[in-house]
């Protein structure tokens, strides 16, 4: 479930996965917070895909996969984000569902969706791309993840 | 913006002296107001951007600042790559050449009235915009390369407008230097169907109309007077400029410790002019500067076929093409030198004051023209270079109003249907495929656009002409 009020740190500790939406001036924060570092992954693609249009009036029906390679957690998820950013484009894709594995710098991933109906889906800003502006992976006291950035709209 | 922590030089500029890794001071041209109002993070990265090597006299910042991504929105810096300057990803920005295009129409408002309604349907039909939108022309990849090659001389070439309008176009419509094979093939990819759109977010196609006119004679010298009708034009180099922004921030961060350059930001992401990938990168971010003009002629054109449809005796030349995400190679003069300088202007307009050699011809004894982008639902202003402005930030200005809050938290404050019908009370027409866009772009969520274009006057970076008031803007 995800939400745009502005977060806390309480709010970071709750023991429950899902995305949120965190202020920048100019464009959008986007958190993702899991069970595990895959899962705040999953979350921070369901945040990004919010920024544009509402995740749950997207058919998950199509996959696309996706392979990214960094040296360290941080520069993986926003190459990751980024190859979506780019699937979305490119392809005039929105993506609602995501699966995340990780072999140490490596990852693999999927993301199911379908092609952005303008009427239905009322799409609002793009996202240019993922930005290392308040980027962190990180794992909470809890034993909790989380994932975020600044998404450059 | 804490006060204290600058010393006032003047009511409009604003010192930040260097200490710990900075190289230079920090330079700010805002009034009280407005720098108060900017967030503590942009004091923080127009002084991390003053400690990257090369940086030559400051790292400045104009009225509009605000927090941005590794450079503020709104800052100007410039490297000497004979001093081992840098070229900045981060310091241009994703969406690279982003810019403003005004139209004259030479009609007045009393003829667009009667057919207002009819017009904005037609501009919103003609000209793709929104996420998910696509143009009507596919690049293959020989013709993309001529594009990236060509910028609008492309275009004008392929029939999308007049030979005319290159003259008013900044770099004569084509970006030197450009380097389509330092392009990936995914940005190309990116782009293939995204010729001649908006995008969404701040970008716009706007029916203005001039409601004030300043420092008669400037106004009549650039062909205007109040009542005038214009079109204006804000969009960027779409998901090829944003691709390349993505792919050069990367290669820079990972490369960055090989050069030895320490970044207090990652995002300042950045390489020596002279190396290679300083050299790709600009090779690649002059394409997508002539991809950024190539789309706003051929968004140029449709505006015209619209026009043509219902308004046939209007004419619209172009009166002006400024772009604000740039990093562009300029002659400046740094004590008594003339010295050959990157200029990285990110939210921030190039304003070249009157004489200078790069304007056009017929616009030398006025300056170089400088569009400043409003609100739906409040204004938008036309300024002109000066003297003072070549000696102050390399000639720059201002780009836009400025957020004052973030796009979320404007959706809790506002629907975009109640926006469009307390906007249509007022006069104005909006069209577009999303009422949450509407809501997030909603003329209150930005900073008051005549307080920013006051202070550029006040600290002397351009002068009022006209200040135009949307009639129709089609939003992304």
């Amino acid at each position: 479930m995800g939400r745009t009020e502005k977060p806390t740190s309480m709010d970071a500790a709750e023991p429950s996965p899902r995305w949120e939406h965190f202020p920048h001036d100019a464009d959008m924060g986007i958190r993702g917070i899991g069970h595990s570092k895959a899962e705040a992954f999953e979350q921070a693609a369901l945040a990004l895909t919010a920024v544009t249009l509402d995740p749950d009036k997207i058919h998950p029906h199509l996959k696309r996969s996706f392979s990214c390679e960094a040296p360290d957690d941080e520069l993986l998820l926003v190459d990751w984000l980024n190859a979506l950013v780019c699937e979305m484009d490119t392809h005039k894709m929105a993506f609602s569902r995501f699966h995340v594995s990780f072999n140490n710098h490596q990852m693999e991933s999927s993301a199911w969706g379908e092609p952005v109906d303008r009427r239905r889906h009322e799409p609002a800003a793009e996202v240019k791309g993922a930005t290392y502006t308040e980027l962190s992976v990180h794992q909470l006291p809890n034993g909790f993840w989380v994932a975020q950035c600044v998404v450059d709209v | 913006m804490d006060l204290s922590l600058l010393t006032a030089v003047s009511e409009h500029e604003w010192h930040i002296l260097p200490t710990g890794q900075m190289r230079v001071p920090g330079i700010v041209y805002a009034s009280e107001d407005l720098v108060r109002e900017m967030d503590h993070k942009v004091y923080e990265q127009i002084t991390n951007v003053a400690t990257l090597p090369g940086i030559i006299q400051a790292s400045y910042v104009m009225p509009d600042a605000h927090w941005g991504y590794g450079f503020p929105i709104g800052g100007v810096a410039a490297f000497d790559a004979d001093r081992g300057g840098v070229v900045s990803a981060g310091g241009v920005g994703f969406d690279i050449s982003c810019g403003v295009r005004a139209l004259y129409t030479g009609l007045q408002r009393k003829e667009i009235e009667p057919v207002k309604q009819v017009l904005a349907d037609i501009l919103y039909r003609n000209v793709p915009a929104g996420v998910g939108s696509t143009g009507r022309l596919h690049l293959d990849n020989k013709g993309m390369n001529a594009m990236l090659s060509g910028g609008a001389q492309w275009a004008v070439k392929h029939g999308y407008g007049r030979p005319e309008d290159l003259n008013r176009i900044e770099e004569h419509g084509c970006m030197q230097g450009a380097l389509p094979d330092s392009v990936s093939d995914k940005a190309k990819k990116r782009q293939q169907d995204e010729m001649g759109t908006l995008g969404s977010g701040n970008h716009y196609l706007e029916i203005q109309e001039v409601v004030e006119t300043f420092h008669d004679p400037l106004p009549r010298k650039l062909g205007i007077q109040n009542g005038d009708i214009l079109v204006s034009i804000h969009c960027g180099s779409r998901g090829l400029g944003h691709q390349i922004g993505t792919e050069f921030l990367k290669k820079m961060v990972v490369a960055a410790s090989h050069y030895g350059i320490s970044l207090p930001d990652r995002e300042l992401a950045c390489a020596p002019i002279a190396s290679p990938l300083g050299q790709e990168y600009l090779g690649a971010m002059r394409a997508a500067i002539n991809c950024a003009l190539a789309n706003r002629q051929i968004v140029t054109n449709l505006v015209r076929q619209a026009f043509a449809d219902i308004l046939p005796h209007a004419d619209l030349s172009l009166m002006y093409d400024v772009s604000h995400n740039t990093c562009k190679v300029e002659e400046h003069r740094i004590g008594n030198q003339s010295r050959r300088l990157f200029v990285h202007r990110k939210g921030a307009t190039r304003a070249f004051g009157p004489g200078h050699p790069d304007i056009p011809p017929d616009l030398q004894a006025i300056g170089q023209p400088v569009l400043i982008g409003g609100t739906m639902g409040t204004a938008s202003y036309l300024l002109v270079g000066t003297v003072e402005s070549m000696k102050m930030a390399y000639g720059s200005a201002c780009h836009g109003a400025g957020r004052s809050m973030s796009r979320h938290q404007a959706t809790r404050l506002w629907k975009g249907g109640a926006v469009i019908e307390e906007l249509a009370k007022e006069g104005i027409l909006i069209r577009s495929p999303s009422r949450r866009g509407v809501a997030e772009e909603a003329p209150g969520a930005y900073k008051d656009v005549t307080a920013v274009v006051d202070a550029a006057e006040a600290a002397q970076l351009a002068q009022k002409v006209v200040k135009m008031r949307p009639l129709i803007c089609i939003k992304g």
